[in-house]
């Protein structure tokens, strides 16, 4: 596969969004990736309403088979859901199922007027009927099962993507 | 020894008593708790986790606001609950306690909360489950006679962690009826797995339990002593119906030697914070003033129960034993 140059592919999101976006738009991003996404994004996009943030180990479909995650981090929406455009992001997009999740909790804080998907890399392997309207990249080719992609940042907060064979 | 608490995972299976539980258990526990506080601030104050879940709150002692708390965190988990007023039910006709549980495991229970008169009836109810094989049916203990009140002291335990942060440097005074107090003996447990260098009992001799130095704490018969530079002052409720024989002269004059007035308080350090896991006896063991006053956090305590109380559930809903 490809290098994937998570810094390059920032900007291709950034460009993308730009003309879809008001400063009263909100992003929410998911935990840990999606939220590191969501606050650069932010910035790069100057917008004004706080970003928002959603773990969901509580919301997840596999708490019957799978338990409780074990340090599940603070679902944090600092603006009001109700009639706001409310973008979700996330780093890697693959099964659906943590998006579809992602949209049950966010609809335990009020009515959105529009709610959409923005991720650096669509992996495939869709298991819900859900897509990202904005979407910096997407793999020609399904990643296997047994690999994984994950966002990383360090301290400067520069992004960086990396394929782990499980 | 095998706890019979955890499965062979290590997870929690029954939460019966803080007693043998390892440090990273309690630690989960709290830190699983954190997130669920913040549900109460949203406009559906419920999450999806126990779904089709049946909880049976079995109340063979009275309580308001350990069985109501108990209630609330099962609905915000979206569990069904069903609670049984025991004085009306067939073990006030004769039914045993486990006939009562297999009854109601027959109706598909998944989980019981249990208070009961008697030390040793969850537990009892736990091994019941186990040697019948029924592990995906887990027992939490709501308070059992003089033994233990798990969730009591596990919520306290967030309380200070909320207010002062770290265990590692506190000093902690449980001041008053600890001989018949189940909630003092999961603080002890607690205060003393977390690494809480050093946790005080203050009470009279006649409501000590015998040898209590032995649990590691530090014991003192005069109350000014005793809360001298305290970090967190714990009082117990003064148990009038546990009490037989004449352990006490009055309850005026126990408010007067060992009731927590603001005058006492003040020896302790000045951003102490005064705990009480309810119902006060205003009056009693605690004045009016001090109850009110800025250095309690005794409603905080109600509050954060409940999100322990969900975490405790959905840790045991959760466990990988438990769904086969």
């Amino acid at each position: 596969m490809q290098r994937l140059d998570a810094e390059a592919l920032f900007q291709t999101l950034v460009e993308q969004m730009r003309p879809h976006v008001s400063p009263a738009t909100a992003l929410v991003g998911i935990h840990t990736g999606g939220v590191w996404l969501a606050e650069r994004l932010h910035r790069a996009l100057g917008l004004t309403q706080p970003p928002g943030s959603i773990d969901v180990s509580f919301y997840r479909d596999d708490f019957g088979s799978k338990g409780l995650h074990p340090q599940p981090k603070r679902t944090d929406i600092p603006f009001d859901v109700e009639g706001a455009h409310v973008i979700i992001v996330d780093d890697v997009l693959y099964t659906g199922r943590t998006t579809r999740a992602a949209i049950n909790e966010l609809f335990d804080f009020g009515r959105p007027a529009q709610v959409e998907l923005a991720v650096l890399v669509d992996r495939g392997g869709r298991e819900l009927p859900i897509a990202a309207r904005y979407c910096a990249l997407t793999l020609p080719q399904p990643l296997p099962a047994s690999q994984s992609l994950q966002l990383e940042t360090d301290t400067a907060g520069a992004l960086t993507l990396r394929l782990i064979d499980a | 020894m095998h706890n019979p608490q955890l499965n062979k995972h290590g997870e929690l299976q029954h939460l019966l008593t803080i007693d043998g539980l390892p440090r990273d258990v309690l630690i989960a526990i709290l830190d699983t708790a954190a997130p669920f506080t913040e549900v109460a601030e949203r406009e559906v104050k419920k999450l999806p986790l126990l779904r089709g879940k049946s909880i049976f709150n079995l109340f063979f002692e009275n309580s308001t606001r350990t069985r109501t708390t108990f209630e609330i965190a099962a609905k915000r988990l979206s569990a069904d609950v069903v609670n049984l007023n025991v004085s009306t039910s067939s073990t006030a006709k004769g039914e045993s306690l486990l006939d009562t549980v297999d009854n109601l495991c027959a109706m598909q229970a998944d989980m019981f909360v249990v208070r009961h008169a008697a030390s040793g009836a969850p537990f009892l109810i736990a091994q019941h489950l186990q040697t019948t094989g029924r592990d995906h049916i887990h027992v939490v203990n709501a308070g059992d006679g003089r033994h233990a009140h798990p969730t009591q002291g596990l919520l306290d335990m967030y309380t200070i962690r909320h207010y002062k942060r770290d265990f590692s440097n506190l000093t902690v005074a449980i001041v008053g009826d600890v001989l018949h107090s189940r909630v003092a003996r999961s603080q002890i447990s607690a205060l003393t797995t977390l690494g809480v260098p050093e946790v005080r009992v203050i009470g009279p001799k006649t409501l000590l339990p015998t040898e209590v130095e032995r649990l590691g704490v530090r014991v003192f018969h005069d109350i000014r002593e005793g809360l001298k530079g305290v970090d967190v002052v714990m009082m117990l409720r003064l148990q009038n119906e546990r009490m037989n024989g004449a352990l006490l002269p009055t309850p005026q004059e126990f408010y007067k030697v060992w009731g927590l007035t603001a005058e006492k308080l003040a020896l302790a350090k000045p951003d102490a914070i005064v705990m009480h896991p309810g119902p006060m006896n205003r009056g009693v063991e605690i004045d009016s003033s001090v109850a009110d006053g800025a250095q309690a956090v005794i409603l905080p305590q109600v509050t954060f129960g409940i999100a322990v109380r969900m975490a405790v559930m959905s840790m045991l809903a959760g466990q990988q034993g438990g769904n086969k």
